[in-house]
């Protein structure tokens, strides 16, 4: 994750508090939501950025997840998210999200 | 008429020794995680010169192969041999350090850049064999200097070394001592873009087959900035390249738009010509050192070699329309504009579906879209996955929204109307461009009708706006006949005689109502 983002994602943490703050993510494959999500719960795993070895445990989602789309007005999310849900491997991307929120988020109710 | 595709130059300077000392994540590593298992292990990750020239996307980049040809070879690619490889292709060269650090070294006006006496003259020999390389720029490479001198300069921290075969070999000096636009890594960087941009202009004239008198205007399309404390991008790369390339009949500016810089170049271009402005045009991007071994992390981690070792450039000609070469279409542009919004449907849609749907064409009028070429085998390991893929799902998604091409056939639409990418991770220049001279050879071959070049820029990357960026346009076969033909004195004078022929009938036609 780009060294400023995590930057901003920490701020933020502070300013509103761990617990409420949600974090969305876009990227382009399991792979690399499963990175962006490590980053902003158990840690930076590239030891380069402000999130080294800080564990935010925050609550993280990718905007293909059925537990975020329902959050959506339908029709902004056919404008805006339809194209990309048909072209990412939507089932790779959940069973990496599945994990890394099993395993690292502090914030989620049962 | 509109402009076309005089020629173009691809080419790419082995530098291991800029990447492992100025590669961004190489400096930013040496603050965060001095004592880190990367620092320690990249060294081991370097690939020879032999090696970086059999690689097969560097081969298609300077011409050696197309791209269809890589797309055969079983990825990924760094563990093959592209057969019979060479320095030399149709469209460039893969230039070695030594050679690059001296044609560097032509391209200082200002006596910053030092090379150690005997490696010049171990090199300069090499550097004149060269088939583009001129007298004056030969002339312009200086003797040398001691290598103590040059080691009082890097230890007293006023210069940046230049390292080739692990060894101190040289060094740029900072051209101010407190400005740091000035510094001694600026100015580094600055002449490295420069000296790579030089080269691409000198192979763009041997294969447009034109003098260097011709060029009459250069845009620079880089990601860099040249300027002082009071002017940070004051500019102007294009004219200094033109300079060294020796096209004293040209003028020139730099043009900025991230990594959709070429695409925007490409379109002023092509308006400056076909306005009359300027009969011909260079667009050129150099290369850029921070992006090399930009995710040599990834690549050290998994056991790869560190791929991202050589500066990408590329120069293209834009000329009056002869007749024959493909030419820009001016009337199918893709504009991302600031009300389209950043969602990925809503940018390709203006950078693809729009444009065509004004034109009254579909994807599938398109023989193949270019867009992001990065070549997959550097931006895989780093978990970025094929981009120019990624685009193609997206093109073929949105075709499938807008009723072009049914479900089944999205699969088959990357292949058929798609590339594989082949081009070194240095933003600007895997954008679009690298397929403009296979799409002039392949269109002038009448193997395809339209190839549309797409440039898409991420503009959040300056802090100054989060809106995206992009633009596209059509390169296609030569109409000027056609254009000649609709306008050519008989025609107008059948034209003339059928209109009257018809306003004397209409004539007679009432008299007789009458």
């Amino acid at each position: 994750m780009d060294l400023e983002n995590q930057k901003r994602v920490k701020d933020f943490a502070e300013k509103y508090g761990p617990e409420n703050l949600v974090v969305v993510l876009g990227a382009a494959e399991g792979e690399a939501a499963g990175l962006a999500a490590e980053t902003v719960t158990a840690g930076d795993p590239t030891f380069a950025g402000p999130l080294t070895g800080v564990q935010l445990g925050l609550t993280v989602y990718h905007v293909c997840e059925p537990e975020l789309k329902e959050e959506f007005d339908p029709a902004v999310y056919e404008d805006q998210v339809s194209m990309m849900e048909m072209v990412l491997d939507v089932d790779d991307i959940v069973n990496e999200m599945n994990e890394i929120r099993k395993e690292y988020c502090k914030y989620l109710s049962a | 008429m509109n402009s076309v595709i005089k020629g173009s130059g691809y080419c790419l300077s082995y530098t291991p020794g800029l990447m492992l000392h100025n590669g961004s994540t190489i400096t930013t590593e040496r603050v965060v995680n001095p004592d880190g298992e990367f620092l320690k292990e990249m060294g081991k990750h370097v690939r020879s010169y032999e090696d970086c020239v059999a690689y097969w996307p560097n081969q298609v980049y300077i011409g050696n192969a197309d791209p269809e040809e890589l797309r055969k070879v079983e990825f990924p690619y760094y563990d093959k041999k592209f057969e019979n490889a060479s320095r030399y292709g149709k469209f460039g060269e893969i230039m070695p350090e030594a050679e690059f650090l001296l044609l560097a070294q032509s391209c200082d006006c200002f006596e910053v850049f030092y090379l150690e006496k005997g490696f010049v003259e171990a090199h300069k020999k090499e550097l004149a064999a060269d088939p583009v390389i001129t007298e004056a720029i030969l002339n312009r490479v200086t003797a040398g200097s001691e290598l103590s001198e040059i080691e009082t300069l890097v230890s007293n921290g006023e210069a940046e070394g230049l390292y080739y075969e692990n060894k101190l070999v040289g060094c740029v000096k900072r051209a101010h001592d407190i400005d740091v636009n000035l510094s001694a890594e600026v100015m580094l960087e600055n002449l490295m873009n420069k000296a790579s941009s030089v080269l691409a202009i000198l192979h763009s004239l041997k294969n447009a087959g034109i003098s260097p008198d011709d060029v009459e205007y250069v845009i620079d399309c880089s990601e860099e900035a040249c300027g002082d404390v009071n002017q940070r991008g004051g500019g102007n790369f294009a004219k200094a390249a033109a300079e060294i390339a020796g096209l004293n009949n040209a003028t020139g500016s730099d043009s900025r738009g991230f990594c959709a810089g070429p695409s925007h170049a490409m379109i002023e271009a092509a308006a400056l010509v076909k306005a009359g402005a300027f009969r011909t045009v260079v667009v050129i991007g150099g290369g850029c050192v921070p992006k090399l071994g930009m995710n040599g992390k990834d690549h050290v981690k998994k056991g790869l070699p560190m791929l991202e070792d050589c500066l990408g450039a590329f120069a293209v000609i834009v000329s009056e329309n002869d007749g024959k070469s493909a030419e820009i279409n001016l009337d199918i542009l893709g504009r991302h504009t600031v009300g389209t919004g950043a969602a990925p449907q809503n940018v390709i849609g203006s950078l693809v579906a729009d444009p065509l749907e004004r034109a009254g064409l579909t994807v599938n009028d398109v023989d193949k879209f270019s867009p992001e070429m990065q070549n997959a085998d550097i931006t895989k390991p780093a978990g970025a996955g094929d981009v120019p893929m990624a685009n193609y799902k997206m093109i073929a998604a949105l075709a499938v929204k807008k009723g072009w091409l049914q479900k089944s056939e999205l699969a088959s639409f990357s292949e058929e109307h798609g590339l594989v990418g082949y081009a070194p991770t240095q933003g600007h220049i895997p954008s679009g461009v690298p397929y403009v001279g296979f799409a002039k050879e392949n269109i002038e071959a009448g193997k395809m009708n339209r190839v549309m070049i797409i440039g898409k820029g991420s503009l959040f990357l300056g802090r100054m706006t989060n809106l995206f960026d992009g633009v596209s346009f059509i390169i296609q076969k030569n109409t000027a006949e056609n254009e000649q033909g609709a306008v050519s004195e008989d025609e107008v004078r059948k034209l003339i005689a059928k209109a009257m022929k018809d306003f004397a009938a209409s004539i007679l036609d009432k008299e007789a109502e009458a």
